[in-house]
């Protein structure tokens, strides 16, 4: 295997242009995503960055396809963990599908390289954030674990 | 955030097999599988493995996606996540992760 990657699935009831928008709109992003927002324009080819809440910029990239409501797929890197910034840039799928009465959200996220150190940490963080949207978008309250950044970070 | 009881159901079904929890450990270790690769260490024929792969895809245990002619099989741990957050408060947590590591010093077992 050359490549590493994780594939994350979640059923969510609600519909895809409610799941596009809490995927992208920083007043939803900052309750289930431990208070990051993303700075994007949200079009082929427009820069993407990971806001943490004191102003630092926990990733970058950029948008390499986007069909709202559908699909998205953005290149990034880390940028505030020297080892993870130096295996350089991952590409990440939002691949949404309205399955009956619920969305079905699958993320994909790898990297072109054998035992990638950046997947095996985002890898860890995912199942938690997926938990939160999903909570979040069914009840109106996301985690208690994701609601702030986390300390000293 | 409660999954649905039928969802629920599913994956407690799909974990009550050893055969399917060896599949989930196996594929643990080393993430995105074929069919043929899952095989290749298992004493288990092709077919039952099959079957197994597809009650785990059912209980969205197991995530697939395709790869020019290939099917690549990916742990989804995200139902397992969902079920811990339905018993487990958040003040728990902590308390639960302190008395794993100890069972785990206790017990000798290494890390991975």
């Amino acid at each position: 295997m050359n490549n590493s990657r994780f594939v994350y699935v979640t059923y969510i009831r609600t519909r895809p242009e409610k799941l596009w928008q809490a995927l992208i709109d920083p007043e939803f992003t900052r309750r289930f995503w431990n208070e990051t927002w993303q700075d994007c324009e949200w079009q082929l080819g427009a820069t993407w960055r990971l806001m943490i809440p004191d102003g630092r910029v926990a990733d970058a990239g950029e948008v390499v396809e986007i069909e709202p409501q559908r699909r998205l797929v953005l290149r990034w890197r880390n940028e505030f963990m020297g080892e993870l910034r130096e295996e350089g840039y991952s590409r990440m799928t939002y691949e949404i599908e309205k399955k009956g009465e619920s969305v079905k959200l699958t993320v994909i996220h790898e990297m072109e390289r054998p035992g990638s150190k950046f997947i095996d940490a985002v890898s860890g963080g995912w199942p938690m954030i997926l938990s939160s949207l999903k909570s979040l978008l069914e009840t109106g309250e996301p985690l208690e674990e994701t609601k702030r950044w986390p300390k000293g970070m | 955030m409660v999954a649905m009881d039928g969802d629920v159901d599913k994956v407690f079904k799909a974990l009550a097999d050893p055969g399917r929890r060896l599949l989930l450990d196996r594929l643990r270790a080393d993430n995105g599988q074929t069919l043929g690769q899952l095989c290749e260490h298992l004493d288990m024929s092709r077919q039952a493995v099959t079957k197994h792969l597809k009650r785990l895809e059912e209980a969205r245990l197991v995530a697939t996606i395709w790869r020019g002619r290939e099917k690549f099989h990916y742990l989804n741990p995200v139902p397992i996540h969902e079920i811990a957050e339905r018993w487990i408060g958040k003040y728990e947590r902590g308390r639960l992760r302190v008395l794993a590591e100890l069972k785990k010093n206790l017990e000798g077992e290494s890390d991975e």
